[in-house]
């Protein structure tokens, strides 16, 4: 290829619907500024307005009442939030999370590590997918071995070393295999592509064999509803032969 | 989810200690799971991760001593399970996924509970969740009559058709493992035969454990020198399902006759299904096509299929017969 991932990505993005204002944001957010922009609206502090804001000012009502099955299934961490305010009810926990310690005060016991991480720490590149360890989008490590952060109580991991697609790599100095997504298009949606990733690293670790075969069998905890499979197993298999 | 008081225990003592009330959490990949679901409600966990039962040790006699926190993944692949116990980590990692398996421990696999759907909808179908007698005794059995496909045809009674979910297990029923447990009244060992319960008119009871005994290793016998073992799975797609049939072998020929046999079944029992009927019929007999079909159709005589999966008759008969080739080529 003549670009590199990064003039890559920068390319791709300019070519798709990006406001005037983006290329104002500031370095470090990194995961916020791939999210799509919408134009013309910036907040005060100059924080990109993303998708994840626009919903949560949506009005919880609103958007819960449409899915109050899974909110009754999984019980809302903002409300733990709230009940942690001045209560000493729930566990004090660090968690280390991409080589920071988190202090998480008033945990309740029931919070999954992938809520934990997305809803108390706000690493949102980990996605909620099935919530029952079935499709993969949750999927990040502990002690170096891949996961489903959905089937974990936080709890259970004070002293573990946590990595996300965050502490993988940023725009500008992206992961090998991050790049190799972008390179092959190991995506649509993008919606299951964090945990894609996450499990492609941690199988180049792993004591599988050499053909597409067994790079197929090793991503099977990963489902794309896109069908990005062709691409997602080039990708990886060009980092396998670099490695 | 209903709450639940949290512990962590770093001793087999303060495990047993503090396990009473409560069920013991180590993968999660089962109870967690339930727990959302509200199939599983523990008023508490103990957190046995830090538990020092994660190795794998050779025994005395020739054998491997699994201990309880092994995880699926480290299990299937240890050198010596690889070289001596192949139907073991063939199984293994025929099962669920990598992240799971990475996750899952020996012990945990052992308690696995069934996938069957009704079991798992403790809200939806009529008021009160569909009738499971394994979650709610007494409530009947919606998967009867109802969509079964998926269901065990052996060892099934008029309470509880639900399948047994692991394939770990199948290997270790063919293997003869023997399950160390140690709970409020001590130490014991249980033969895996006698580890799962058939459902009869009790499906709520799944195992021999008593409560708060907790497993703490698994034993797998040494093999007679020149075994070979197989397994093979039959499924819907090609990774990452639940077996409408298995087939664990392990076998040893001499002279083109066979000298060793275990046989053992997944996806058509209540239990992890070993088969002494098809053993039988293959003990001392000639390596042959018709020799394997007969014992096949000694596995699957008792037989009991209901509306859906009456297929998984045949299909398990011909998953026999191609492990046991598998297993003696």
């Amino acid at each position: 290829m003549a670009d590199s991932p990064v003039s890559h990505i920068r390319r791709l993005r300019s070519e798709s619907v990006e406001p005037p204002n983006a290329g104002g944001l500031a370095p470090d957010q990194h995961t916020l500024d791939l999210e799509p922009l919408t134009p013309g609206k910036s907040e005060p502090n100059g924080k990109g307005f993303s998708r994840r804001s626009f919903l949560s000012g949506l009005g919880a009502a609103g958007v819960l009442a449409g899915a109050a099955p899974l909110a009754a299934a999984a019980p809302s961490v903002a409300a733990v939030l709230d009940e942690a305010d001045g209560s000493a009810t729930g566990a004090t926990l660090v968690l280390r999370v991409n080589g920071q310690d988190y202090t998480l005060r008033g945990l309740d016991p029931r919070a999954t590590l992938l809520d934990t991480l997305r809803e108390r720490i706000h690493l949102t590149g980990t996605k909620k997918g099935c919530d029952h360890g079935q499709c993969g989008a949750c999927t990040v490590h502990v002690n170096g071995r891949r996961v489903n952060s959905c089937l974990s109580f936080a709890v259970m991991h004070a002293g573990d070393e946590i990595t996300t697609i965050e502490g993988l790599g940023q725009p500008g100095n992206l992961h090998a295999m991050q790049a190799a997504f972008v390179e092959h298009d190991g995506y649509q949606c993008g919606y299951c592509t964090s945990g894609q990733i996450m499990s492609a690293v941690a199988l180049l670790k792993e004591p599988i064999g050499p053909t597409d075969e067994d790079v197929k069998h090793a991503m099977a905890g990963n489902i794309c509803r896109c069908g990005a499979y062709a691409n997602i197993v080039a990708a990886v298999k060009q980092v396998r032969a670099q490695a | 989810m209903q709450t639940f008081q949290f512990s962590k225990a770093d001793t087999i003592d303060r495990a047993v200690a503090q396990g009473g009330v409560g069920k013991f959490i180590a993968g999660g990949t089962t109870l967690v799971d339930l727990m959302k679901l509200d199939v599983e409600q523990p008023k508490a966990l103990v957190d046995i991760n830090a538990l020092p039962l994660a190795k794998i040790e050779a025994l005395p006699d020739g054998g491997l001593r699994v201990g309880a926190m092994v995880r699926n993944s480290d299990l299937a692949w240890h050198p010596e399970v690889q070289k001596s116990y192949a139907v073991l980590s063939e199984a293994i990692l025929s099962g669920a996924s990598p992240q799971l398996r990475n996750m899952a421990s020996t012990g945990g696999n052992l308690l696995q509970r069934t996938r069957c759907a009704y079991f798992r909808e403790p809200t939806a179908g009529t008021p009160g969740g569909y009738a499971c007698n394994k979650r709610t005794p007494g409530t009947g059995c919606a998967a009867l009559d109802g969509h079964n496909r998926t269901h065990a045809v052996l060892g099934v009674s008029a309470h509880c058709i639900a399948t047994h979910p692991s394939d770990m297990c199948v290997a270790m029923a063919a293997l003869e493992a023997v399950i160390h447990v140690e709970g409020p009244k001590g130490k014991r060992t249980i033969a895996f035969a006698d580890f799962h319960k058939l459902p009869g008119d009790t499906p709520q009871i799944e195992n021999a454990l008593e409560p708060g005994e907790l497993v703490t290793y698994v034993d797998l016998p040494k093999l007679p020198v020149g075994t070979k073992s197989a397994y093979l799975k039959l499924r819907d797609r090609a990774s990452y399902e639940f077996a409408l049939a298995s087939a664990a072998v392990a076998a040893k020929v001499e002279g083109g006759h066979i000298r060793f046999i275990r046989v053992a079944m997944g996806g058509v029992g209540t239990k992890p299904w070993r088969s002494h009927e098809a053993e039988a019929a293959l003990m001392g007999k000639a390596v042959d096509a018709a020799n394997f079909r007969r014992a096949a159709e000694a596995a699957l005589a008792g037989a009991k299929p209901r509306t859906e999966n009456a297929f998984k008759v045949e299909l398990a008969r011909r998953c026999v017969v191609r492990a046991l080739k598998m297993a003696t080529a």
